[in-house]
């Protein structure tokens, strides 16, 4: 039993990699780095419109790697008018969506929109984090998840990444206490920023997160979005709860 | 005391001195948990391999975590972009050296030929 819940916290997913898509060798470099770093599955944050192609060249550099690619969208809505409209346009195309909440009326209706799969905050500008308690209770009664990147961490210094780790620590105690599932990411955009699932589960001591908790983070929470997403684009997919097992000249008439 | 030993992998584009590497994780401590905290972990440089860029930590075992959420952060030695990621943790020299065969062993044999 041990062991079997081990090989399911072994399966480590960076749900957050911001390579500059333009240099394909960065974007290669960067998966392999992944690979190599003990990574099971790699997100990948393309734009709202990105052509079909060079997401199968960034799926082939993922699989000649050994993994597992997921597509992911980060939007960044002005309003909610606009997060709804590009929900709509998205859902049924994309494996994650996030969205960075950069005013309190999107963060409130991201929480409580069941298309969301992630919400990430500012790194930079805390005052734009909105996640509080009233955030935390919307987002308790849908599926999404809060993401922390943690590139920020290793490249802020000073009062910057003080006012940062106050500031998830904050955010990691909310979440506990709401039961909202939590997600480390690096958010890196060049090799050098990325790091090992366990020293991200590491870091996590840096904001209260205990080390369980940490590895849940980069394994099961992740892990839970995929496969439920997956399993939501398969074509055997009907509505919520239902889905097709069995198809064919065996299956009973009516 | 009860103390931990700690092999991190050095990843880095230039040579890299053992003095560096052990200032490069003491500033992180100092850094992130200031000079009280750097004072609990009793932090040692053991061992340093320059040629497999892998060295060896002893630190406290209360200490711990913060040592090792220290490390990652580590982002420059020696005035050049690096990274140390941790590669095991034990309780004693000798096994995270057996460990350490163990696990060579298995990547070399995994290793495609």
């Amino acid at each position: 039993m041990q062991r079997v819940r081990d090989a399911a916290v072994k399966f480590f997913i960076d749900l957050h990699l911001c390579p500059n898509l333009e240099d394909q060798d960065e974007t290669k470099l960067m998966i392999e780095k992944s690979a190599e770093l003990g990574y099971k599955a790699v997100g990948v944050t393309f734009p709202k419109k990105y052509s079909q192609s060079e997401i199968e060249k960034t799926r082939k550099i993922c699989s000649e790697a050994g993994l597992d690619f997921i597509h992911r969208v980060d939007l960044e809505p002005s309003n909610t008018t606009e997060l709804i409209r590009s929900l709509r346009l998205l859902r049924r195309q994309v494996e994650v969506i996030s969205v960075k909440c950069l005013s309190k009326s999107v963060a409130r209706q991201a929480a409580k929109d069941r298309r969301v799969d992630v919400l990430s905050f500012s790194p930079l500008d805390v005052r734009k984090r909105f996640f509080d308690s009233a955030e935390a209770e919307l987002a308790s009664k849908t599926q999404v998840s809060l993401e922390f990147d943690l590139a920020p961490l290793l490249y802020l210094h000073g009062y910057r990444r003080i006012r940062l780790l106050s500031k998830l620590r904050e955010e990691a105690f909310i979440a506990k206490k709401f039961n909202i599932p939590i997600i480390l990411s690096s958010g890196a955009n060049n090799a050098g920023l990325l790091r090992k699932p366990e020293d991200y589960a590491s870091l996590g001591y840096l904001f209260g997160l205990d080390l369980n908790d940490a590895k849940r983070a980069v394994s099961e929470n992740p892990k839970e979005i995929i496969d439920r997403n997956r399993r939501k684009l398969s074509p055997n997919y009907v509505a919520p709860g239902v889905y097709v097992i069995r198809r064919g000249e065996d299956c009973p008439d009516g | 005391m009860r103390r931990r030993y700690i092999a991190v992998k050095i990843d880095s584009n230039q040579a890299i001195k053992k003095e560096e590497v052990f200032y490069a994780i003491w500033d992180s401590i100092l850094k992130m948990f200031g000079e009280y905290g750097a004072s609990q972990t009793d932090l040692r440089l053991i061992d340093y391999d320059s040629e497999n860029r892998q060295a060896i930590l002893r630190c406290s075992h209360d200490a711990l975590p913060l040592v090792k959420a220290s490390i990652p952060c580590v982002t420059r030695i020696g005035g050049g972009a690096a990274a140390i990621h941790i590669q095991l943790v034990s309780g004693t020299l000798n096994s995270l050296r057996r460990k350490l065969t163990k696990q060579t062993k298995k990547s070399n044999s995994a290793m495609p030929r």
